[in-house]
């Protein structure tokens, strides 16, 4: 897995890499009826402008991501959705559901949010218990206590920082400095609890390689199939933009909630 | 009861038969609204959650080369859903800038597969997959050429398909351009056969399409009375923004695509906020712009005109698009007729004026083919957004008992509801 892991970094390297070459042009340009230079004015911000200041980098790792769901996500998504009974699939979205919890509750209490933090608790205790596991979402069905949604990068806005630089993720995609920061964060206490869980349960060993990316892999997998992005379905020829501006202002939003 | 006796009492003034004068539950009286919102869930006509559809691809111009910046463009794509049976095809075709992906197209093929038809959905000709895969010129915006690349792909796709499928006859439909396009497709059937189309249904068209896309571009200057100025626009879209993170909180699950800020808006509807009729113009103006600009500068880059970017230069996969896109987000569609559409067309064909081009590609140049032609019906609103009173007159006229016109939608605000899908789908039923 590990093995596999870096082989695909490095074509996701080597395919960058390739992206960098310069266009050759043949004939000599012509200036547009609408030109940049004239119609752009520098001094002034648009509504669809963002501090991205490692965009060239960024669009290539769009490209990839775009290329690896294509031919390597997405197909693995279709498989696992075909081969499993819609009520499994949707048995191990509450199962990791339920474990990310952690999240939701030690980044409610870091901002002081107590109600989505008794939520929070109220929730894991419950589906952990009467729903098995964490297997069925008794909560949101009985108790109509629906999931909350916070994180570390939340917690780091929520204390004044900004988003720092846009960032687009290997594919995991959108992002920024602060956010990828958060994420990070929120992985090692994530892993800890995890591997707190396994040792505890007698379901194996913390250290039990195979069992720890099985885990990561479902919960990669289950992820992708809830998430209904596409790459390049929006239609627009600026989707880069369009989706970069719309992550900004859907974390802004998630800051102040 | 009140209400019971009034609608009895207008019953027998206006001379309706009581179920004729049940009265149309499409309540959102404010076309703005009504295109925006369209139609609560629960007043939706119900279809298939989840249906069985093929994403199909064609090599139209196998010898085109697709310039770097295109890249994740390699064939047109369309979709079809069939049934085992032998039953009737349907073509649908989307409106302006809108692809099979978009939820109104979701919307029919689901309700037409659900009525038990094959259904095969077509992306608009403005939208970007068609212009670089399947437009002859690659400049849309000329209904006439638009509509004989929408014939060519459908017989490309009717051949790919056919021996898979049992069809006994086919129909055809679209909404907003699209149902413009249906008549001149229809009319274009006439002549080739390939297909004989017994039904076609005209949703909300655009009766002339130059002035449609005037009306949707002024729509922005209703937030910027002095003209398109980033400045304007950037202050007021922060205002929206501002609002819609207060009602963030109730979306459920917010989609980072072009139905977001519809989506956004439902929400505050819902909450029983009125907006402001300026900011809700505003925002199909801004949606219009957002397909508008995408067009203009994919037909750009493609015939290499040089309205934006520079003629001759190689935009390479990676590089960066926004200013091109700050641009052409200040071009309207007039000025892409004015400057790009109508000097292209007149290069290629000497001696067409503007009027001719702007008559040609309006339903007038073809008004007599569609008084005189049955199997063609139109389905539209008293309050449509994109038409004039003389256009709404003139669709009036035309289609006479062919017309069925409601109260209120605004511009395809009501296109799920019950009833008029109900209308749709028994028309191609009986």
């Amino acid at each position: 897995m590990k093995r596999a892991l870096c082989l695909m970094l490095l074509t996701a390297f080597i395919f960058l890499a390739g992206c960098g070459t310069a266009p050759v042009r043949k004939e000599p340009e012509i200036p547009a009826k609408y030109p940049v230079s004239k119609y752009v004015k520098p001094d002034v911000t648009y509504a669809i402008d963002a501090y991205d200041p490692w965009e060239p980098m960024n669009r290539r790792i769009y490209i990839f991501n775009a290329i690896f769901d294509n031919f390597v996500f997405l197909p693995v998504v279709q498989a696992y959705e075909f081969v499993l009974p819609v009520l499994v699939q949707k048995g191990i979205t509450n199962f990791f559901n339920n474990l990310t919890e952690v999240t939701n509750l030690t980044n409610s209490l870091l901002q002081f949010k107590f109600v989505k933090a008794v939520n929070t608790f109220g929730r894991v205790a419950i589906n952990t218990t009467v729903g098995l596991g964490g297997l069925i979402d008794v909560a949101t069905i009985n108790d109509g206590i629906t999931r909350e949604d916070e994180d570390f990068g939340q917690t780091l806005g929520f204390y004044g920082l900004g988003p720092g630089p846009y960032l687009v993720l290997p594919i995991l995609g959108p992002s920024d400095l602060r956010d990828t920061t958060g994420l990070v964060v929120d992985s090692v206490v994530y892993s800890m609890m995890v591997g707190e869980l396994i040792d505890l349960t007698g379901l194996g060993s913390p250290e039990d390689d195979i069992l720890n990316y099985s885990l990561t892999a479902i919960y990669a997998i289950d992820k992708r199939s809830n998430e209904p992005f596409r790459y390049y379905k929006t239609g627009s020829a600026f989707e880069y933009d369009l989706i970069r501006k719309l992550f900004l202002i859907k974390r802004q939003f998630q800051i102040e909630n | 009861m009140k209400r019971h006796v009034l609608v009895l009492i207008f019953a027998v003034i206006v001379g309706f038969s009581g179920t004729q004068a049940a009265a149309y539950d499409y309540k959102v009286d404010d076309p703005y609204a009504a295109t925006i919102v369209g139609t609560p869930d629960v007043l939706e006509w119900k279809v298939p959650e989840k249906i069985d559809y093929e994403l199909l691809g064609l090599k139209v111009f196998p010898d085109r080369p697709t310039p770097d910046v295109f890249w994740y463009q390699r064939e047109f794509l369309y979709t079809l859903s069939y049934q085992k049976q032998e039953a009737p095809l349907i073509f649908v075709i989307a409106g302006t800038g809108s692809s099979f992906y978009s939820s109104s197209m979701i919307f029919l093929q689901k309700a037409f597969w659900g009525a038990g038809f094959h259904v095969i959905c077509l992306s608009s000709p403005t939208q970007m997959n068609f212009i670089t895969m399947a437009s002859a010129t690659c400049v849309p915006g000329n209904i006439v050429e638009d509509s004989q690349d929408l014939y060519r792909v459908m017989n490309l796709a009717w051949q790919q398909v056919k021996n898979r499928i049992k069809v006994s006859e086919f129909y055809l439909t679209g909404y907003s351009l699209g149902g413009s396009q249906s008549a001149f497709v229809s009319k274009l059937d006439e002549e080739k056969r390939v297909f004989n189309f017994k039904k076609v249904c005209m949703i909300n068209p655009a009766v002339s399409l130059y002035t449609s896309a005037k009306i949707l571009d002024d729509m922005l200057l209703e937030i910027m009375p002095n003209g398109y100025s980033p400045e304007v626009f950037d202050r007021w879209f922060d205002e929206r923004i501002a609002k819609f993170g207060e009602i963030y909180r109730m979306m459920k699950h917010p989609q980072l695509d072009h139905d977001f800020l519809y989506d956004a808006y439902r929400v505050l509807h819902k909450k029983g906020q009125t907006p402001r009729k300026e900011n809700m113009a505003g925002m199909i103006g801004t949606v219009f712009r957002l397909a508008s600009s995408t067009m203009i500068f994919t037909a750009d880059v493609m015939a290499n005109y040089g309205l934006i970017v520079p003629k001759n230069r190689v935009l390479g996969s990676a590089d960066s698009l926004t200013d091109y896109f700050k641009v052409a987000n200040r071009i309207s569609f007039i000025d892409y007729f004015n400057d790009f559409l109508y000097p292209y067309s007149q290069s290629r064909n000497p001696g067409l004026t503007k009027e001719a081009l702007i008559e040609g590609t309006s339903l007038r140049s073809i008004e007599p083919y569609l008084r005189n032609t049955p199997k063609i019906i139109l389905m539209d609103n008293e309050d449509d957004l994109i038409l004039t009173p003389e256009d709404l007159s003139f669709l009036k006229d035309v289609f006479g008992a062919r017309a069925k016109i409601y109260p209120r939608g605004g511009h395809c605000g009501n296109m799920t509801f019950k009833d008029n899908v109900a209308h749709l789908i028994n028309f191609f039923k009986n």
